[in-house]
């Protein structure tokens, strides 16, 4: 170990297997949570692009009763959630604490975050496109599939990249309640224990992390733009 | 044959707005192989109509009849096996922008049971039919307008319809583009021998491809026939209007209005407006009148066209000559159903 890294971040040498089982507990958070809420939140976005009035399956009820939910969740301060969903946790994974225990906080508060912004890019399809593909005797799911998500890719990949960096953001807060990752390990050290070197390392995790979603995302927004 | 019985169309508007009447009853029957028009200004009604015949629009009551089927009666998948006999192209071409040109072409070719092959061979053969086969791999966004609508074209063409619905095709065109489209349409409706409804504000468009018409104001069709018929004697003033912008006779208006130096007379002069109305007009008219009459025909200004195979329009002229004699050739012309209108007495 060279001196000058040993005088820049003592604390981090010393707690550096720490610091991985922090990255790795962040990425399961990001990755489980986050691949949950893609599925459950693009399927919900689609349903209430098409249930909505004037889309080419209307249905009131369905509509209300979704508009209504993404907003009373959306309204809700995630540290709450995470208190609140406490027992629905214990029951549906066994456990509140650790990284199982905040998955499905965590994808309570990604979920309605991620359904508007599915519906904001879905609503950018022309409906010249769905008039056209319905003119030529395409069924509702086929609309869904070869027009609204098909010609949605690029938005969809935008979507999806501000809600993974937003995704981040709430695991450093669940954290806090003892499901560990970066968050926890920043607070536990660089806060508590005066270990400046640990928040910056934290700090600098974070922004690399959220410069390679943002990267991959326009990479693919890119690509799929013509 | 597509047939439209008591069309009516009432949009419920948004809560306090009252309702649209968009269409009220509305009957007319497109014959096959026709090329049929639609005009009317903005909000007549023309697109809820024609969307009436593939129901998008599902009509407010009424009945649509499509070679002997009762297109309302349908169930969902057999009215989607039907929509992919009637294709439909729009003004503003509606193609796919992530799929290429071939992409978008083959789009309604999917499950149809052709296998990957025969739907490029099918996709080649339409992008031949439209002339725009080098363009296979390009993404609409490369394309100009009236590129996009041949590419529109060969997808609506693509399920081999009999009935090609055209919504305002040609209006975000101009002038040369508009024409090359409606040439193609025509040659498709001749080669392939399908039933063309052409949507539309513009006379020149009815005027150039279509057999019959109809007028369309309020919801309502004012006035239907055989386009010549009503560019010879339209009954309706909407009508008259259309026609006027299809006209450039009517520029004589305002050269009278702005006392033009161009309208010189000496006294006896007449000035003239004569208008064909009859499908046999084609001898030469004006050096006939001229020998017969000894009169001197000065034309100010022509206007004829073909329209549906025979010349109409007419020319605003001045007479100069014996009084007598004037007379004598204008009595002439009303005999062979010639329309003469005096416009100015010199
Ligand atoms: N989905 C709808 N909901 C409510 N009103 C509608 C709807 N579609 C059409 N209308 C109304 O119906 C009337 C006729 O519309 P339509 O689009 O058929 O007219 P158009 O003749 O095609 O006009 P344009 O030349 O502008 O296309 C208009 O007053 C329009 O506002
Ligand atoms: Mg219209």
């Amino acid at each position: 170990m060279p001196e000058w890294l040993l005088n820049l971040m003592p604390n981090v040498i010393v707690k550096w297997p720490d610091y991985l089982e922090a990255i790795r507990d962040t990425l399961l958070m990001e990755v489980w949570a986050g691949s949950i809420c893609f599925v459950i939140g693009l399927f919900l976005g689609v349903v209430i692009t098409v249930t909505k009035p004037g889309g080419i399956l209307p249905n009131r009820v369905i509509y209300q009763i979704l508009d209504k939910a993404v907003n009373l969740f959306r309204s809700i301060p995630f540290i709450i959630l995470l208190t609140a969903l406490m027992p629905l946790s214990r029951w549906i994974m066994g456990t509140a604490i650790y990284v199982r225990g905040v998955i499905v906080p965590l994808v309570f508060g990604s979920v309605p975050f991620f359904v508007r912004q599915v519906e904001a890019a879905l609503a950018q399809t022309d409906d010249g496109l769905v008039e056209a593909s319905l003119s030529m005797g395409s069924s509702p799911m086929e609309v869904i599939f070869r027009v609204y998500l098909r010609e949605s890719l690029a938005p969809l990949a935008r979507a999806t990249t501000i809600t993974a960096i937003s995704l981040l953001g709430l695991t450093a807060m669940a954290g806090a309640v003892g499901a560990g990752g970066l968050g926890d390990f920043a607070i536990r050290y660089g806060h508590d224990r005066n270990m400046a070197d640990i928040t910056w390392i934290t700090v600098i995790t974070l922004v690399i992390a959220v410069s390679i979603v943002q990267f991959v995302g326009g990479w693919i927004a890119k690509k799929n733009t013509h | 044959m597509i047939k439209l019985e008591h069309i009516v169309k009432t949009f419920q508007g948004s809560s306090e707005q009252g309702t649209v009447d968009a269409v009220r009853d509305v009957s007319l029957t497109i014959e096959d192989g026709e090329i049929f028009g639609i005009i009317g200004f903005s909000g007549a009604g023309k697109s809820t109509l024609v969307r009436c015949i593939n129901l998008l629009t599902r009509p407010t009551s009424g009945k649509v009849t499509i070679d002997g089927k009762d297109m309302l009666g349908l169930t969902p998948g057999e009215l989607r096996e039907s929509r992919k006999k009637i294709g439909m192209i729009f003004q503003h071409f509606n193609l796919m922008p992530s799929r290429t040109v071939f992409g978008n072409v083959a789009y309604p070719l999917k499950g149809s049971g052709l296998s990957k092959q025969e739907i490029a061979g099918r996709v080649r053969e339409l992008l031949e039919l439209v002339e725009i086969t080098e363009k296979e791999n390009v993404y609409p966004s490369q394309l100009s307008g009236g590129q996009k609508q041949r590419v529109a074209i060969a997808r609506a063409l693509a399920n081999d319809p009999k009935i090609l619905l055209c919504d305002e095709a040609t209006s975000a065109l101009d002038p040369q583009t508009t024409a090359s489209i409606l040439q193609l349409l025509k040659s498709l409706s001749k080669k392939l021998g399908i039933t063309v409804v052409v949507i539309t504000h513009e006379m020149e468009v009815v005027k150039s491809i279509c057999q019959r018409v109809a007028v369309m104001e309020d919801g309502k069709v004012v006035e239907l026939g055989d386009v010549f018929d009503i560019f010879a004697k339209p009954k309706e003033a909407i009508t008259r209007d259309f026609i006027k912008t299809a006209s450039k006779l009517s520029k004589i208006d305002k050269l009278l209005e702005q006392d033009s130096p161009f309208l010189q007379m000496q006294s006896g002069d007449k000035l003239v407006r004569l208008t064909y109305i009859q499908k046999d007009v084609s001898e030469p008219l004006i050096s006939e009148l001229s020998r017969k009459f000894d009169l001197e025909v000065n034309i100010i200004l022509a206007d004829v066209e073909i329209v549906g195979d025979a010349p109409i329009g007419g020319t605003v002229v001045i007479f100069h000559g014996e009084h007598e004699q004037i007379e004598t050739a204008l009595q002439y012309l009303e005999e062979k159903n010639i329309g003469v209108e005096v416009l100015r007495n010199a």
